[in-house]
């Protein structure tokens, strides 16, 4: 039975890509449009393994010393790829496990309890969703050197967490409010705690949610440059953004095949995560699965 | 198990939505709470349940006292017009989730769980997904996981509703079948009067809060306490006309005689007269027009508007020949003319 009921949708999904149909012109169009973007990728790709006279096209040579970022630091004074990017896989997945954590349990609680200022906090979140949160830097800075936190990457997590949450609580809601009331009436008829029936009725069904959340907080972390640059500047980065920035942050001296290799080894996970995790990610425009 | 409650109350804010509702449930009997929507019927069983705080009065299961007890603590059942199945888990699981909430021993559990599902004939379907199954499988599973942990009351939320027309006559006879075998007192919740009527021992039936009758389906039908009851209960409904006690009988307002001798010490009337009991085999004495036919198929539904004013209905047997324009002279089943004062009490 479950076969039969999945294989017209796997069927959709596996429709060649290249049959244009009736949309090629629009298709064209858009193809026209994103080919400079298209050719920079393709560029990163191959200028990060060649080397090319300035001012040419076509590369001249292939060479690995771009690469050489992989086997030691730069200069002495900096720390090692593998220690940036274990920060910033630290600093990613600690955002994104808070922010899912403190989303899965909040917007449970305004989905459903009945609890004092409800309606003001809804109000909230959509006031900060739609926040451009980058200008509250002030403040935060202040905040953060008040308490001692400037300056470190715990710093840099909590203010990236607190950025994240309205949406992520929100999204949350969203798929809290498709399961039915009466399941969990059903539950504790049943005899189950509230708590249980959260865990084990509730949670499942919105899993989806919980995934798209997850990866899209561990992305948007990953890819996070302004906070860290500016409340944890320090004298040497931490996080691969701030490194690859400050690559060419001296213009005279910078070597753009260094800058192009490090940027594709950042970029890799994130084209990873995407490639392995598409489908769990277009959920968050659905809503919600059928069981 | 026997419940009781008494002066059970309920508020929402502001807004008294039962106030003070006594009701005795006999131990195996099935009860419905019937009414329209709004009676605070769906109320009092979330109140059963406990998924209501009770805002006044008490609620006993046999002799135990479950006012204050949270819904866990009950030994409850219940289906919901939806299901409420537990999409991510099988029949099976759906139907064991009470017992292994309860830490059941894994043994006991599995012939438990084949035990109920052979009793609601589900037995084929335990390694399914609800999304898998028909409504009326659902339903059936509902049902099972309600009944499985053996509560003290089976609690039905218009468990038909979302049923068509043929499922929900077989469901129905399904529900009151299980329901008996294995001696649960149930409580059914609808505004659906046919499947109260049908499935229920006793109906009570609930307006504005309050509970307006609670007798037999039949004893319901034939002496209703008020001119609510009457038009409730009925499909097609009862109509009513006006009048006043004449001579020998009732003068209705529109002129027109009804012979009735024992109305003859009551004030103003309004005489409900159900489409059964009216029509030519019942003799004439009553003129009017045919102003509509609705064919049921073994039967007509005729509406006659009465010369003068008022309008009855009549049920006739397929094939009478009546059209919409005809002029009629029918009678009444005299002795079956419901009469009610003008409180709207029955006389």
């Amino acid at each position: 039975m479950t076969d039969v009921l999945d294989r017209p949708s796997r069927a959709v999904l596996r429709r060649p890509v290249l049959r244009l149909g009736p949309n090629w012109p629009i298709v064209t169009i858009l193809v026209l449009i994103s080919a400079p973007l298209v050719l920079m990728y393709v560029y990163l790709v191959v200028d990060s393994f060649t080397t090319s006279p300035a001012g040419a096209i076509l590369p001249d040579g292939v060479t690995l010393q771009h690469w050489r970022f992989l086997t030691g630091p730069l200069s002495p004074n900096q720390p090692t790829i593998w220690t940036l990017t274990f920060n910033t896989f630290v600093f990613a997945s600690v955002t994104a496990l808070v922010v899912s954590a403190i989303s899965l349990t909040a917007a449970y609680a305004l989905s459903r309890l009945d609890m004092p200022a409800r309606r003001m906090f809804l109000g909230g979140l959509i006031v900060l969703h739609a926040f451009p949160t980058v200008t509250l830097i002030v403040a935060v800075f202040l905040i953060l050197q008040y308490f001692g936190l400037y300056d470190t990457l715990w710093g840099v997590i909590l203010v990236k967490c607190a950025f994240e949450l309205p949406f992520g609580v929100w999204i949350m809601k969203g798929f809290y409010d498709t399961v039915p009331w009466e399941i969990e009436m059903a539950g504790m008829a049943d005899g189950a705690s509230r708590a249980r029936v959260w865990w084990e009725l509730v949670l499942p069904q919105v899993n989806p949610g919980l995934a798209a959340i997850l990866i899209f907080s561990f992305l948007s972390a990953w890819s996070e440059f302004v906070l860290p640059l500016v409340l944890a500047p320090g004298n040497a980065p931490q996080l691969l953004s701030t490194y690859l920035a400050s690559l060419v942050s001296d213009v005279t001296r910078a070597d753009f095949g260094l800058y192009k290799a490090v940027g594709l080894f950042y970029a890799l996970p994130v084209i990873v995560v995407y490639l392995v995790f598409h489908k769990r990610l277009l959920n968050i425009y659905s809503g919600g699965t059928k069981g | 198990m026997r419940l009781s409650l008494q002066r059970f109350t309920k508020r929402f804010g502001e807004t008294v939505v039962v106030d003070g509702l006594d009701l005795e449930v006999a131990d195996g009997e099935m009860l419905a709470l019937l009414g329209p929507s709004g009676c605070g019927k769906s109320t009092t069983l979330f109140a059963i349940c406990g998924i209501h705080r009770v805002d006044g009065g008490r609620i006993l299961f046999g002799d135990r006292d479950v006012t204050d007890l949270p819904a866990q603590e009950r030994k409850v059942g219940i289906v919901f017009q939806n299901y409420a199945l537990y999409p991510h888990m099988t029949v099976a699981q759906n139907i064991a989730f009470p017992l292994r909430v309860a830490q059941m021993p894994r043994a006991q559990m599995e012939r438990k769980v084949e035990d109920i599902a052979r009793l609601v004939h589900i037995g084929e379907l335990l390694e399914r997904r609800p999304a898998h199954l028909s409504g009326g499988q659902q339903q059936r599973v509902a049902l099972a996981r309600a009944l499985v942990r053996e509560p003290d009351i089976l609690l039905l939320d218009e468990p038909l509703a979302n049923l068509d027309a043929k499922l929900r006559m077989e469901m129905r006879a399904e529900i009151r079948r299980v329901q008996s075998e294995t001696g649960t007192t149930a409580i059914l919740v609808t505004h659906d009067q046919v499947e109260a009527m049908s499935m229920c021992d006793r109906i009570a039936l609930m307006n504005g809060g309050r509970i307006v009758q609670l007798d037999a389906p039949a004893a319901m039908y034939e002496r209703p306490v008020d001119l609510f009851v009457a038009g409730f209960l009925g499909n097609p409904p009862i109509s009513f006309v006006k009048g006043a006690p004449n001579g020998g009988g009732v003068q209705l307002d529109n002129g027109q005689m009804i012979g009735a001798a024992r109305l003859a010490q009551a004030g103003p009337v309004t005489l409900g007269i159900r489409p059964e009991h009216f029509g030519p085999q019942f003799g004439r004495g009553l003129s009017g027009e045919v102003t509509m036919r609705e064919t049921h198929g073994r039967e007509d539904l005729v509406a006659v508007r009465l010369q003068g004013g008022g309008q009855l209905r009549a049920i006739l047997p397929a094939g009478n020949g009546v059209k919409p324009g005809d002029a009629v002279d029918w009678g009444v089943a005299a002795d079956r003319i419901l009469a009610f004062a003008a409180d709207g009490r029955r006389l």
